[in-house]
């Protein structure tokens, strides 16, 4: 480690691709023990900044240390210390979850009785006692998930780099997935998970949100909820149809109208005008308007707004 | 079956093969490269097979002799050596093709009307071209020995006509008077070449969709398998029959291979066989739903029975009759048939119905077998 | 509009091998309704909608989606619906305009009308300078619009979309839902399953499918108030800890770590916030915030489908 706890320095990392920009000079800290998420669209530079990390990739410029060495200069050094779990989970779907585990220890260099332990240790995190001989291809999503896991720290690392590790997987899954990356981080090792489901946000410590490359903000998602937004977040009860979010996106002082469960998250300047205002304007259009109420924004809100319309997108 | 649905399908097939760069490069550029390389690559007839000469007799006859086997379009005549072993070391070196020891006694012997044996050492290694040159050098030695009857017989003075040989045989090659082996490969190689792109591409097309998972939602739409397969089958189609249309320019034009029967002849055969290629091909798509698998099988089904038994490359009547029977079901043979015929000896249509009908039931077999394994569902 | 529901299931029943992928489910949806089906992998979702867009047949069961009985003559039904799986249907090597035109043609879209369709669906969804693009090289949320651009061109009565946002980015998300509700406002049906349970709790109704079988059925609200407990947030830098401390507290039915404390479900309901506080005052635990929070739709499934595996 570098400074005291401090698992990964990262200091104004850029990486070009020919003319297209895909990291413009992040900067952050992550310490021991953290879970710290990457939030952002596709093509915002997650999985890039993970796979320089790495050491899959070399910076264009700028400086990142993981667990203390240069990923530029060392990167054998680094990656003898990490973990990766890539996007598309990389197991061999012809290999069963036992062979795959034995595979990716021999990769990372694990002595023969502590890949054992190992082993047995991953196979029952993954809940697949008992189901060890079938091939990964014919496992469902969520073991799937938790055998890429098992496959990826079997050499202990103290850096643990997930890639959208829950994309595709069900939602109880996810939970189950979490608890273990949390129970991880117990144990001091620092996990970075880089996702697009909001409601996983919460479960990081802290949150880097990403937008073309540059880092819009980062802190913890409590923080992020009530100081990132611009504006104020009203709860808008009003029958979910377009016509209801027209009227509410033409409504005076209104930011911006979105469904949100079943009713709508309206942002606004003025929370306590607009909150008077809004049943009657719509009122006036035949809308009928159960409440209106001010909430605290949802990281979505603040998501939506910060990284805003995309009107001229790029290709993935 | 709708026409608008199956051009739909057809235009779509059109537009990605345009926009594949690989898919193009196969369709326009193979068949020229395979018309070059086989049209003048390969060759079944022999000519300037490296002869090497052991002249142990030196004399006037004996020249008389080496320079027709030098004027002979078969033989070039490369070296002549003055010990034996040195030929033999040619033969096994591949330096020479043919070896002829022509003894101390032949020009003695011929002036004194007693036979005289010329030996040649031939290179068995290739079958075929041993059989020719033993062929070619066994026709100059009879001229040869014609010429000194014929001399010995004016020196003595009887008359040429009590010595006429009783039986002689006036050989006309009709169709392919040259014997040039390439106008009866050329044809085949129209042939090859279409089934290479036919297989090829049309054998990618329904596995494509399945692999890229596009299949799923086409089957969950109203078109029918009918449609899916004729509409992919079309725009092969045009591919094939334009491919077709450059080998046979190129044949006609550049190799000289006569063009002796009608357009609409070639072109019809031409289309029936395309049509019989692109269902097998398509029917292993739909059986194998994944391309890497269905391309192999592919070219196996199609370019492998061609190429070995539908008399391309190996005279089918020289086959043993169990695989001959299989031949039946190369339906490239068939097509063989029909080619040759309309080039080189120009008949009409009416002659070759029999060929005809066995490509066109083939055609309709293939497209309802298809058609039925072909079901909507991802089963 | 009549009153017949535009999706009728009764009894389905499908299975792969050993795995009963869909175990006699049934449940019903009414004209304009957007339902969700949520639940596990390997609950039935897909298998569900597949036999629902007669891409799949069903061992047993009945099944009528806008009046046509999908089991017996699924191409009849193609005509009328459109499916949305979760590899869908787009051509990289086609551009924008050409997927949506393959579609139309497929379906038969007058060709007027396919054009002023694509026009105004495009516009909606914000993709109207890409028309001439490929759509290899559209981003992903993109590529979802344009998928479901496809599905509609050819207005369906009822629409089946398999995950259609997993992957895509919150901002493409709220476009996506936007054109949804375009559609529904025109009397659209609408049926889909998603891993997002924020998306779930906008659906009309939800089912909740566990092992092929539908567990609940219900209004997000109602499920909400209808989960038997309460749940309690605890805000605290000591997260690990506070569970540790709170595993075997007998009236909590589920626990879970968050990034700034922990979620608990008790039984009891908010009266069982008292010992909550105790348990952790006891253990020395720092506690910053301590409250009852209304349920969100992940503890009303995940409760659901815990008590649905603890039975036989």
């Amino acid at each position: 480690m570098s400074a005291a706890g401090e698992a990964v320095v990262v200091q104004d990392l850029v990486k070009r691709f020919g003319g297209f920009t895909a990291v413009d000079r992040v900067s952050f800290t992550a310490r021991q023990g953290e879970v710290l998420g990457f939030l952002g669209p596709n093509g915002a530079g997650k999985s890039t900044i993970i796979r320089i990390l790495c050491g899959l990739l070399r910076p264009t410029a700028g400086r990142a240390l993981v667990a203390g060495f240069d990923v530029t200069r060392d990167p054998e050094a680094v990656r003898a210390r990490i973990g990766y779990m890539s996007q598309r989970f990389s197991l061999y779907d012809d290999l069963s979850a036992i062979e795959n585990l034995r595979f990716f220890g021999g990769l990372y260099g694990v002595a023969p009785a502590e890949l054992r332990q190992r082993i047995a240790w991953a196979v029952e995190m993954a809940g697949l006692r008992g189901r060890e001989t079938a091939l990964a291809g014919t496992l469902a999503g969520g073991w799937k998930q938790r055998l890429a896991l098992g496959c990826a720290v079997l050499h202990r690392p103290p850096i643990v780099f997930l890639d959208e590790p829950t994309s595709g997987v069900d939602p109880m899954s996810r939970r189950q997935f979490w608890q273990l990356i949390h129970r991880m981080a117990t144990d001091g090792v620092t996990v970075f998970v880089s996702t697009h489901y909001m409601d996983e946000a919460a479960y990081c410590h802290r949150l880097a949100l990403l937008d073309r490359g540059r880092l819009v903000a980062l802190d913890t998602p409590a923080v992020l909820r009530t100081t990132a937004l611009r504006g104020a977040v009203l709860q808008v009860q009003a029958p979910p149809t377009a016509e209801t979010l027209a009227a509410l996106d033409a409504a005076p002082g209104v930011l911006g109208a979105a469904v949100f469960g079943d009713g709508f998250h309206v942002v606004v300047n003025d929370a306590s005008a607009v909150q008077d205002a809004l049943p009657v304007f719509l009122a006036a259009r035949g809308i009928p308007c159960q409440a209106v109420v001010p909430i605290a924004p949802s990281l979505e809100d603040v998501f939506v707004q910060r990284l805003g319309r995309r009107d001229a997108e790029s290709a993935a | 079956m709708t026409v608008r649905r199956t051009l739909a399908i057809a235009r779509k097939e059109l537009i990605q093969v345009r926009r594949d760069p690989r898919s193009l490069l196969i369709a326009m550029l193979m068949p020229v490269l395979l018309m070059g390389l086989l049209g003048y690559g390969a060759r079944l007839d022999a000519r300037q097979l490296p002869v090497w000469i052991f002249d142990r007799d030196g004399s006037q006859e004996s020249q008389a002799l080496l320079h027709q086997v030098r004027a002979s379009p078969y033989f070039a005549l490369v070296r002549t050596v003055e010990r034996y072993d040195a030929l033999v070391a040619a033969l096994d070196a591949g330096r020479a093709r043919l070896g002829l020891v022509v003894p101390p006694d032949f020009s003695r012997r011929l002036r004194s009307g007693e036979r005289v044996a010329v030996q040649a050492l031939v290179d068995g290694t290739d079958d075929n071209s041993a059989h020719l040159a033993i062929g070619y050098a066994e026709a100059i030695l009879d001229r040869f020995a014609a010429e000194v009857q014929g001399d010995w017989i004016r020196r003595r003075g009887l008359s040429e006509r009590a010595f006429v040989a009783p039986l002689s045989i006036e050989a006309r090659t009709w169709y392919n008077e040259d014997l040039d082996s390439r106008h009866f490969i050329i044809p085949g190689v129209v042939a090859l070449a279409m089934a290479l792109v036919g297989a090829l591409l049309a054998s990618l097309a329904v596995a494509r969709e399945w692999e890229r998972g596009t299949m799923e939602q086409l089957v969950s739409t109203p078109v029918t398998a009918a449609e899916i397969l004729v509409g992919k089958l079309l725009p092969y189609f045009a591919i094939g029959m334009a491919d077709a249309a450059i080998c046979v320019a190129i044949a006609v034009g550049w190799f000289a291979v006569p063009f002796r029967g009608t357009l609409l002849a070639l072109a019809a055969a031409t289309a029936l066989f395309l049509l019989v290629t692109l269902l097998v091909a398509l029917f292993i798509s739909v059986t194998i739903r994944n391309q890497l698998g269905a391309s192999q099988i592919a070219i196996l089904a199609t370019l492998l029975p061609f190429n070995m038994l539908s008399g391309f490359a190996f005279p089918i009547d020289q086959m043993p009759a169990p695989v001959r029977a299989i031949t039946y079901v190369v339906w490239g043979r068939y097509y063989l048939t029909v080619v040759k015929a309309i080039l080189l000896k120009g008949s009409p249509l009416g002659d070759l119905l029999a060929p005809m009908s066995a490509l066109a039931l083939y055609a309709l077999a293939v497209g309802v077998l298809a058609t039925r394994r072909f079901r909507k569902s991802l089963d | 509009m009549s009153t017949e529901a535009a999706v009728a299931v009764d009894g389905l029943a499908k299975r792969f091998g050993d795995i009963r992928a869909v175990d006699r489910l049934s449940f019903a949806v009414a004209p304009g309704e957007l339902f969700g089906l949520v639940g596990p992998d390997g609950a039935g979702k897909t298998t569900t909608l597949r036999i629902l867009a007669g891409v799949l047949a069903p061992d047993a069961g009945s099944a009528r989606v806008a009046g046509h009985d999908v089991v017996r003559h699924p191409e009849s039904v193609k005509h009328a619906i459109s499916y949305m799986p979760q590899r869908f249907g787009l051509y990289d090597d086609l551009t924008v305009d050409e997927n949506i035109r393959f579609y139309a043609d497929l379906f038969g879209v007058p060709r007027r009308e396919r054009e002023r369709r694509t026009a105004r669906l495009l516009a909606i969804c914000g993709m109207t300078p890409f028309r001439g693009r490929l759509a290899g090289a559209l981003s992903g949320g993109m590529k979802q619009k344009l998928g479901l651009s496809c599905a509609l061109v050819h207005r369906p009565r009822v629409l089946l979309l398999d995950e259609p946002t997993t992957g895509v980015d919150p901002v493409s998300r709220r476009d996506f839902w936007r054109l949804l509700y375009e559609l529904l406002a025109e009397g659209m049906t609408v049926i889909t399953s998603t891993a997002y349970l924020d998306e779930a709790e906008r659906c009309h109704r939800l089912a909740l499918l566990h092992r092929g079988r539908a567990i609940l059925c219900d209004t997000p609200a109602r499920l909400k108030a209808g989960m038997p407990g309460a749940v309690v947030a605890v805000t605290t830098p000591e997260s690990a800890a506070a569970r540790d401390a709170l595993a075997d507290l007998p009236d909590v039915t589920s626990l879970h770590v968050v990034g700034d404390g922990v979620r608990v479900v008790v039984a009891s309901g908010a009266g069982g916030l008292a010992a909550i506080r105790d348990r952790l005052r006891a253990a020395g635990i720092a506690v910053a915030e301590i409250a009852v929070v209304s349920p969100a739709i992940e503890d009303v499934f995940v409760a659901s489908v815990a008590a649905a595996e603890a039975l036989p």
